[in-house]
């Protein structure tokens, strides 16, 4: 266990609106630790960028704690809250690059109050822009470039200054699925090349799923849910992690569709849905089943995934057999620490 | 040279009249460009900055501007040309000619000038100056860096507007006697019925106003990348 790099204590931020004082963020509490890729999913409004705009500040906490690489943030002078700033790079959701001036430029701007000479920032721009594989588009204004390219821009500035943070807030939901995926390529890669730390607020699983190690889920200003990425996927407790989890895995899809499907269910016949985790595969599972149970399986939907280096699977089956044998296959599964639960087809999963 | 002495019967006895009539109007609106344009640029700018949730937010300057701003811009230039005299005798030592005219002018423009700029500042994005807030940069270094460079074209835009209506103001500061080519439009062409007076003033102010838009719109479109 590492000291956080980001430790955020009892945090409340309170909006007045109208006499009427409305709470974005109640008594959150999080801990970042170096290198980690910290996911923050929820729906709009959650409070999700409230909350990690408290990291640098630009937005001021109502109350609790602030320590960002052992400082205390809210104890900060203006200068000192502006160069603590620079070591906490941020993107955003629509760029939020400056129109008037050359991608070079935009690049160059953090760096206008840090005494380097003029070399010593072209050098450096030059570096950056390398870094996010835009070198040719130095001279090229924004709006000359395509959204994912703006972002790697954004990208190129915000680690301009070296920081050891990256807070990225819906950085890729303006983008394509595959302009998403080369950004969150670049991001791991930077976490990776250079130790950055990242936080990921993003509303789409699938992002979390590829790069994070970590996830926090946020709904009405609290965090609901956290843990590593695999235990939230895993063994998620709260039913809007699940919503999110079954959208990463598209399960829900699949049961949608499965709904449409005359089953013939009845209590010899049940539609069932497996989650495993770690080395467990399904092949030798069904057999195992009908060696064993006379339990005939038969697979719907299967899903796999890979996640931090560990298979975490998905089946939907119908299992059919007489019903003890069925009881005594579902034993079975659960000895083989297999999660698995009958699916009602009259409410969602 | 018959036909112009045929057509601008009066003119052509009086061009050094329309000379220095042109070089006053120029001067009121060379000084009161200059004067008001500084001063109105750094009330836009404050009122920007100053507004709440802002980068300098503060309720008292931001209400009082605000408040200021509001008033003179109400205030009918004509009438602004009367009540502001005694001030006018303070700082010119008259209140009648081409300098004091200055007086009223910078006053009724810098209000008109501060809301431009104000409007054109407001138009910049949130999310840029987040942005720039979150690499570290000083109030001071996105107002000149960000907020200004940003919106340079319109600047120039607004200024081009706020730059003719200063030379129509100019022409009505000619009541107190403050010359120009209004005043001698108003006192030789309209009251001695020597239309071809009127006609000729117009049409240098007209000259002005059309040169002025042209270099504005070409230099706003120059710096605009947007
Ligand atoms: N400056 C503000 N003044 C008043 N209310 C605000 C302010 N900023 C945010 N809120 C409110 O706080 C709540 C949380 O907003 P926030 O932007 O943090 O949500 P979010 O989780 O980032 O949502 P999204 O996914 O849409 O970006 C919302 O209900 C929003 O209306
Ligand atoms: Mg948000």
């Amino acid at each position: 266990m590492h000291e956080p790099i980001i430790n955020l204590k009892d945090i409340d931020v309170e909006f007045k609106q109208n006499q009427k004082v409305f709470k974005a963020v109640q008594q959150v509490s999080l801990q970042v630790e170096p290198g980690d890729i910290y996911g923050i999913v929820g729906y709009s409004g959650a409070g999700k960028s409230t909350l990690v705009r408290v990291i640098n500040r630009l937005q001021e906490p109502s109350s609790g704690e602030v320590w960002v690489n052992g400082q205390n943030m809210l104890q900060l002078s203006k200068l000192e809250l502006r160069n603590a700033r620079k070591k906490i790079g941020m993107i955003f959701q629509h760029f939020n690059l400056m129109n008037q001036r050359t991608i070079a430029d935009n690049v160059a701007f953090p760096l206008k109050s840090s005494g380097l000479s003029k070399d010593h920032i072209n050098q450096k721009v030059q570096r950056l822009l390398e870094l996010v594989e835009l070198s040719d588009k130095a001279q090229a204004y924004p709006n000359q470039l395509s959204g994912g390219q703006k972002q790697r821009v954004a990208i190129a500035r915000a680690l301009a200054n070296d920081p050891e943070i990256l807070i990225s807030d819906e950085a890729t939901s303006a983008l394509d699925p595959k302009t998403t995926a080369s950004i969150l390529a670049l991001l791991k890669n930077l976490n990776q090349k250079l130790q950055l730390t990242v936080v990921l607020i993003t509303h789409e699983m699938e992002a979390v799923k590829e790069i994070c190690n970590k996830v926090a889920v946020m709904e009405n200003g609290r965090i609901i849910e956290r843990g590593s990425l695999l235990d939230i996927f895993s063994q998620p407790t709260q039913a809007l992690t699940k919503d999110f989890i079954n959208t990463a895995t598209q399960i829900d899809q699949a049961i949608e569709k499965i709904k449409l499907q005359d089953l013939k269910l009845n209590p010899n016949r049940k539609l069932m849905h497996l989650e495993y985790v770690g080395q467990n595969t399904e092949a030798p599972l069904i057999t195992e089943l009908y060696r064993q149970f006379s339990v005939v399986s038969n697979i719907l939907y299967g899903n796999m995934e890979i996640l931090q280096a560990t298979p975490l699977g998905n089946l939907i089956v119908v299992m059919e057999g007489a019903s003890d044998n069925l009881a005594s296959a579902i034993n079975y599964c659960k000895n083989q620490g297999i999660l698995i639960n009958e699916v009602n087809l009259t409410e969602a999963i | 040279m018959d036909w112009l002495a045929r057509i601008f019967p009066n003119v052509v006895t009086m061009p050094e009249d329309f000379l220095i009539a042109t070089g006053q109007t120029l001067y009121m609106v060379l000084v009161t460009a200059i004067i008001s344009g500084i001063l109105g640029l750094i009330i836009g700018i404050t009122l920007v900055v100053t507004a709440p949730g802002k980068l300098l937010e503060n309720h008292l300057i931001y209400n009082l501007l605000d408040k200021l701003v509001n008033l003179f811009r109400s205030i009918p230039f004509v009438i602004l040309l009367a009540i502001i005299s005694p001030l006018t005798r303070l700082i010119v030592g008259t209140s009648i000619g081409t300098t004091a005219a200055i007086v009223p002018l910078i006053i009724g423009v810098i209000p008109f000038y501060a809301r431009q700029v104000q409007n054109v500042l407001l138009d910049v994005d949130g999310g840029i100056i987040e942005a720039a807030q979150s690499v570290g940069a000083s109030p001071m270094s996105i107002i000149l860096h960000v907020y200004l460079h940003e919106s340079t074209a319109e600047l120039i835009r607004a200024s081009v507007v706020t730059l003719i209506s200063v030379i129509n103001l100019t022409a009505m500061a000619g009541a107190i006697g403050g010359g120009g080519l209004g005043n001698l439009a108003i006192i030789i062409g309209y009251d001695r019925f020597e239309n071809d007076v009127i006609f000729v003033a117009l049409l240098i102010i007209l000259a002005m106003v059309f040169l002025i838009q042209l270099i504005g719109d070409k230099l706003a479109k120059a710096v605009d990348h947007s």
